[in-house]
């Protein structure tokens, strides 16, 4: 039924500051205009005066939890989280339990994607078997499979043997794959807590230095240039990450980088609270890095946004900061804190967020159906207020974790609607309950 | 944090103490050990109330320390040892301070092998009694640096309101240390120089930003100190990398014979304990006239006498040999 189902959007603002009216049919759009549309009497008509008209983000750092730590998040709790903040697309990290590390647990989480049918859930194939970084997964087996996975990832763990690297980058060359690098030098990093300086001296807190994370990135990019493959960089946190990554553009090297909404906004003073919400991997840096990041999307060096939505349970953060788990939640609050941290600040203008929340992860990815709203493209779409004032509250959320670390912040901007395959997933910031099915 | 003036509820780092706190701390300890050097031993001030050693680490000299304390105020005390159960699962340190408040705590002395673990406690609302951090993992020790501090003002008693003038060495292993920590931030606010000597590898990065100087060679500052705080060195700090053997550590920061010749007369040797004698200290420096170490510990009951007292609001001081 919602299949058939149309939508007329009328008045709804583009990046350029014109104003467009939308027919969604189908599926698709069936038609865009500035001049006004038909009306047949059966559509829903949704009035988005003042409203930003944008494709669908597209995250391309998802951890969903499912299978293994359903207590957590689950692909349809993390896709709910997703559309609420305006993703149509999203990609499950491997790091699940089973670890997806074969043709079997990817299909199962991308058959769990399209049950919840609210959004597309695109698995990423681990690099190594188990995460162990010792023998290859079966990336071929993975790759095809009916996931179709093209993204491959330890991501939790580093690839760090280079030898293991090596092979990983030139063995996907065959079907175009890429590997996405957790820079993290495990020997450097050992039982480390947080950013490595003077804060983490001051608090006793054992120090994750910049080094770690930069000498991967420098290894892996002079190594996927010699052997001519695609590197995608996990998010970026370091100044000198971004260096590296500038450089290497300069070079014409094939080398993608994302980085996190929390890594442009929070810094590494947040855990004088010893509050184990803000411990996180990376860990957030100085204010210095985080300036380094924001010039860095700005400018193209990074690609994306990716949030790094990294769910987990009251009791795995309500305890002393080393015995608290890392990550914190991120789909539903990313495009408010890149909106703070990019578009208030006069950095970025809302082409430019397009760019790094739609077009270009679908792109990197190679997701056909998103990025795009033009006549008679797939209709997977969102509209924010880019004025909308509003407060933080983890209560909520539609993740099944709290470990937001945004709690009680006021932001400006909010997702209202978001369009999945032509199906209201989201109508003023609540889910419909309705979702897309295949014919 | 010793809050603001008027009332503090809890002990969590020196970074918190003003210098009228720090000395009103001194000054407690100060009349509480000569009230009870009297007759009277043991002080009734604190009677009904109940201390919780909270040790999720081993450290019997700290608890037998606050549990000296606690009993001489006439305070109840509970120990509670979870060694083992520590950091490996944290949900613990909840459950475990809610069933010792459960049981009528009114203080809890922790320790702890994380870092924040008793800022956490005291800032979560978990629960409603005072805290007081008897070491957290690598991050602080605020009583330590609070009896090293009376232990060097009955040395040098021309500095009794301000340490300006004096200069003290920490010496060892920084990085690991929260006795150096909270040193640091004490002994500076209450006016003292601070050198701090150790090999590059075991100096906190960002050290360059405290308040003190910084110095690789022990030879260096020795001739100028007036109080040397020797460190223990753990010996996994070698297959950590951190130096290359206990010979060549020794020989380079140790408190050796040649080095206890060269420190001022009036010098005084510090170490928190225990010690590993012939490693960061020699058994002749040890038990050296110059050694304040047994000072600290005697020193130690009177600061936690105090920190007590003063956090549970007990009753006033009373006159020597009046029963309140």
């Amino acid at each position: 039924m919602t299949k058939s189902h149309t939508y007329l959007i009328n008045c709804a603002s583009l990046p350029d500051g014109s104003t467009v009216n939308l027919a969604i049919a189908t599926g698709k759009i069936r038609e865009i205009s500035h001049a006004e549309l038909d009306h047949n009497g059966d559509e829903t008509v949704i009035d988005a005066t003042g409203l930003l008209l944008l494709p669908g983000f597209v995250d391309l750092h998802t951890h969903l939890r499912e299978p293994g730590r359903e207590n957590s998040e689950t692909v349809l709790t993390g896709s709910q989280a997703a559309v609420r903040g305006g993703f149509t697309a999203i990609t499950a990290m491997a790091n699940t339990n089973p670890v997806a590390d074969s043709a079997g647990v990817v299909e199962q989480v991308a058959r769990l994607g399209r049950e919840a049918g609210i959004c597309d859930v695109f698995p990423i194939g681990a690099v190594s078997v188990g995460l162990r970084g010792e023998a290859l997964a079966e990336l071929s087996a993975m790759a095809q499979s009916a996931a179709k996975v093209r993204i491959f990832s330890d991501d939790g763990n580093c690839v760090s043997d280079p030898l293991l690297m090596r092979r990983a980058l030139e063995y996907v060359k065959s079907f175009d794959g890429i590997i996405a690098q957790h820079a993290q030098d495990p020997a450097l990093t050992k039982n480390a807590q947080m950013n490595e300086g003077q804060i983490s001296s001051t608090l006793g807190l054992k120090g994750w230095p910049a080094i770690a994370e930069e000498s991967i990135i420098a290894r892996d990019i002079l190594m996927a240039d010699y052997v001519g493959s695609r590197l995608h960089i996990c998010h970026l946190s370091t100044a000198g990450g971004v260096e590296i990554v500038r450089w290497a553009k300069s070079r014409g090297m094939k080398v993608t980088a994302e980085v996190t909404p929390h890594h442009l906004l929070l810094t590494d003073d947040l855990a004088t609270s010893f509050d184990p919400i803000y411990k996180v991997n990376p860990p957030l840096r100085r204010s210095e890095d985080v300036i380094a990041l924001r010039a860095g999307l700005a400018d193209g060096t990074i690609d994306i946004v990716a949030t790094d939505h990294a769910p987990h349970s009251l009791e795995d953060k309500e305890c002393e900061w080393s015995a608290a788990a890392f990550g914190m939640i991120g789909l539903e609050t990313a495009f408010a804190v890149v909106v703070e941290a990019m578009i208030k600040t006069g950095l970025m203008d809302w082409a430019r967020l397009t760019e790094v929340m739609s077009t270009k992860p679908a792109e990197i990815a190679g997701y056909a159906n998103h990025g795009e709203i033009s006549a008679h493209s797939v209709a997977n779409l969102t509209l924010v207020d880019p004025g909308e004032v509003w407060t933080v509250d983890r209560v909520l959320t539609a993740s099944r974790s709290l470990n937001t670390p945004f709690h009680g912040m006021e932001f400006t901007g909010k997702v209202k609607h978001t369009f999945f395959n032509g199906v209201q997933v989201v109508n003023h910031g609540e889910l419909t309950g309705r979702r897309y099915e295949e014919s | 944090m010793m809050d603001t003036v008027a009332s503090p509820r809890h002990l969590l780092s020196t970074k918190d103490l003003s210098l009228s706190q720090i000395l009103e701390i001194l000054d407690t300890a100060r009349e509480l050990g000569r009230i009870t050097a009297g007759p009277m031993k043991k002080l009734p001030t604190l009677r009904g109330q109940t201390v919780v050693n909270l040790f999720f680490e081993d450290s019997t000299r700290t608890r037998l320390s606050f549990e000296s304390a606690a009993k001489r105020l006439s305070a109840d005390v509970i120990n509670f040892s979870a060694k083992g159960s520590s950091v490996s699962k944290g949900e613990g340190l909840k459950d475990t301070a809610q069933t010792l408040e459960a049981m009528g705590a009114d203080l809890i002395v922790i320790r702890h092998s994380a870092a924040g673990a008793a800022q956490l406690l005291a800032e979560s609302g978990w629960v409603r009694s005072s805290i007081v951090n008897a070491g957290d993992g690598t991050h602080e020790h605020p009583t330590q640096a609070l009896l090293d501090a009376y232990t060097i003002r009955t040395h040098f008693p021309e500095c009794e309101n301000s340490f300006s003038g004096l200069h003290i060495g920490i010496v060892g292993d920084i990085l690991h240390s929260r006795v150096a920590r909270s040193n640091v931030l004490l002994l500076t606010t209450l006016g003292a120089k601070v050198t701090l000597i150790a090999p590059p590898t075991l100096m906190p990065v960002g050290v360059e930003s405290w308040p003190v100087h910084i110095s690789y060679d022990l030879d260096d500052a020795l001739t100028s100190l007036d109080a040397i705080m020797m460190l223990r060195i753990q010996s996994e700090r070698m297959s950590e990398l951190f130096f290359p053997s206990e010979r060549e550590y020794a020989r380079d920061y140790g408190l050796g014979n040649v080095r206890l010749n060269l420190l001022k007369d009036k010098a005084i040797i510090m170490h928190p304990g225990p010690m590993n004698r012939g490693m960061e200290i020699s058994a002749a420096s040890a038990d050296n006239k110059k050694s304040a170490i047994l000072d600290q510990v005697t020193n130690g009951i009177l600061i936690r006498m105090s920190v007590l007292y003063l956090l549970l609001g007990g009753n006033p001081v009373p006159v020597e040999g009046v029963l309140v």
